[in-house]
């Protein structure tokens, strides 16, 4: 996308009818680190990768519960991200508070995408910089949608969002018609799998990844690190049979398999719209 | 001596016009309980002007979407109102189209949010209201007061009906009454209420709400019988008589 005349206000259209302060806000969502998002009838699967700046510092949290029966994965300008999760937690616990019910995750999007909305049509606002993968319960069973900084959304089986996350689409897509009916373990295996996708080749381990589920009975939780490394090794193994060159075959040891890009892993993929 | 309230506040003397003091045109008991299929709730049709009874065609049930019963006893101008707010709760939640709707326990606690406000602001909706329904099998009966005190139960009343049909169905209520049963029972408390209450009269309605919507009867009379001895030559033997 190259500098024009019409990208200064996000109120100036361009002659082709395109607003690109908008698309650039787009442009942010796909440098941030990956998020992804994968639905069965019942359950629904979040996933991020989290990069931290260097060794010596944490990593930006990316996944929020909003409700009990409500998460949120993010990609993009983490701030406006944590400020839009403020947002929905707000309009979840006033609703519950006046109905004793939870809010509909259908209805919150659309109160989302309308707020995003706002901002390409205020010359004193900017665009939100963030997309945001809306995972939660309604009466019609589980859903998953993508909010993103023009004020659309969509509904989806399973999609992926950030750098990187093409590889991720592509496994996706390789995969989701079995995830209507899939269980709950199944489905967080394939998140796994997915953000593996991601990281094209570094080490997957879960100091990397965050996974979060939500499902009919099951709360909105973000599974532990311990929990999440056994599911790796689980099917690590399995992984390294599949690989062309793993003649090694039936290891049933836990070890993580041997690392050739640990040097580079660690200078490279640091998303700048993270900081 | 003028004390010093903010310009909007609803308390001192010249405000007292623009909140409710006491009630007008009211209308009395409602009684209601869960049976097999869903709600039965009963209700007479009279208005009361303070001792005179007025009004004797108010329809005091209404049906609220597709799954919410609701019956007032109190003020019936603000029985209107809150029928109008609910209207447009109803409708705003039709208008999302999207498979989700608002069910009793949704709207019960809407009302419970809506009457305490009120009184919060020393300008009270002056009625008690029974909010019935059931949604997905599930059955839901619960009432507010105009104080917002709410709860829900298997059978619940307002007013009098708390005093005279209570006692009746904690006695008689059971789980899975027949629609007969129910109507039954519900017609054993209106007639005591009738008996009793000098504000009921005798032309009620008995609504039902089940999966498949909202009936309510035509208006109709419960037999009555006035022929006990102690009423005949009610005077003899009274103070002053002959």
């Amino acid at each position: 996308m190259f500098r024009n005349q019409y990208d200064t206000d996000v109120t100036t259209w361009s002659p082709a009818g395109r607003l690109f302060q908008v698309e650039y806000a787009m442009e942010a969502v796909k440098q941030g680190s990956a998020a992804i998002g994968l639905r069965s009838k019942t359950h629904i699967v979040l996933g991020c990768v989290n990069k931290a700046n260097s060794e010596l510092s944490s990593h930006q949290k990316k996944i929020f519960k909003v409700d009990d029966h409500i998460g949120v994965a993010i990609a993009g300008l983490t701030a406006d991200g944590r400020v839009l999760s403020r947002y929905m937690r707000n309009e979840c616990i006033n609703y519950s508070f006046t109905y004793e019910s939870p809010l509909p995750v259908g209805r919150l999007v659309v109160q989302l995408a309308d707020k995003a909305q706002v901002c390409t049509q205020r010359s004193w606002k900017r665009p939100y910089g963030v997309g945001l993968l809306v995972a939660g319960l309604d009466e019609s069973g589980a859903h998953l949608y993508y909010n993103c900084p023009s004020g659309n959304y969509f509904e989806y089986q399973a999609f992926a969002i950030g750098s990187r996350s093409q590889a991720a689409k592509t496994y996706l897509e390789r995969k989701f018609e079995n995830f209507t009916d899939a269980s709950r373990d199944d489905l967080v295996k394939d998140a796994i799998m997915a953000i593996r996708e991601t990281l094209q080749g570094e080490t997957l381990k879960s100091s990397v990844c965050t996974i979060a589920v939500v499902g009919v009975g099951e709360p909105f939780h973000i599974l532990d690190q311990a929990t999440v490394q056994q599911m790796i090794d689980a099917f690590e193994i399995v992984g390294e049979q599949e690989a062309p060159d793993a003649a090694a075959g039936q290891e049933a040891s836990a070890e993580p398999e041997p690392e050739p890009e640990q040097g580079a892993a660690a200078g490279e993929g640091v998303a700048p719209m993270d900081i | 001596m003028a004390s010093k309230q903010p310009e909007n506040s609803l308390l001192g003397p010249e405000a007292d016009s623009q909140r409710t003091l006491y009630p007008n045109v009211t209308g009395t008991s409602v009684v209601a309980l869960k049976y097999k299929d869903g709600i039965l709730m009963a209700a007479d049709m009279g208005g009361s002007y303070g001792s005179t009874l007025r009004y004797k065609n108010v329809e005091r049930m209404k049906a609220i979407g597709k799954h919410s019963l609701l019956g007032a006893s109190g003020e019936i101008s603000d029985f209107q109102e809150i029928l109008r707010y609910l209207d447009d709760l109803i409708l705003y939640d039709n208008m999302w189209d999207d498979g989700n709707s608002l069910g009793p326990k949704e709207v019960h606690n809407y009302l419970t949010r809506l009457m305490y406000n009120r009184r919060n602001k020393f300008n009270p909706l002056w009625n008690s209201l029974v909010l019935g329904g059931i949604k997905n099998g599930e059955k839901y009966l619960g009432t507010v007061s105009m104080i917002g005190v709410n709860f829900e139960d298997d059978h619940v009343a307002t007013g009098f009906g708390n005093h005279l049909a209570r006692p009746i169905l904690r006695q008689e209520w059971h789980e899975n009454l027949s629609f007969e049963d129910g109507v039954r029972l519900l017609e054993k408390c209106m007639r005591v209420l009738l008996y009793r209450d000098r504000s009921a009269i005798n032309k009620l309605q008995i609504a039902k709400i089940t999966e498949e919507g909202m009936t309510i009867s035509q208006p109709y009379s419960l037999k009555t019988y006035w022929e006990f001895s102690a009423f005949e030559n009610p005077t003899q033997g009274a103070v002053g008589s002959w």
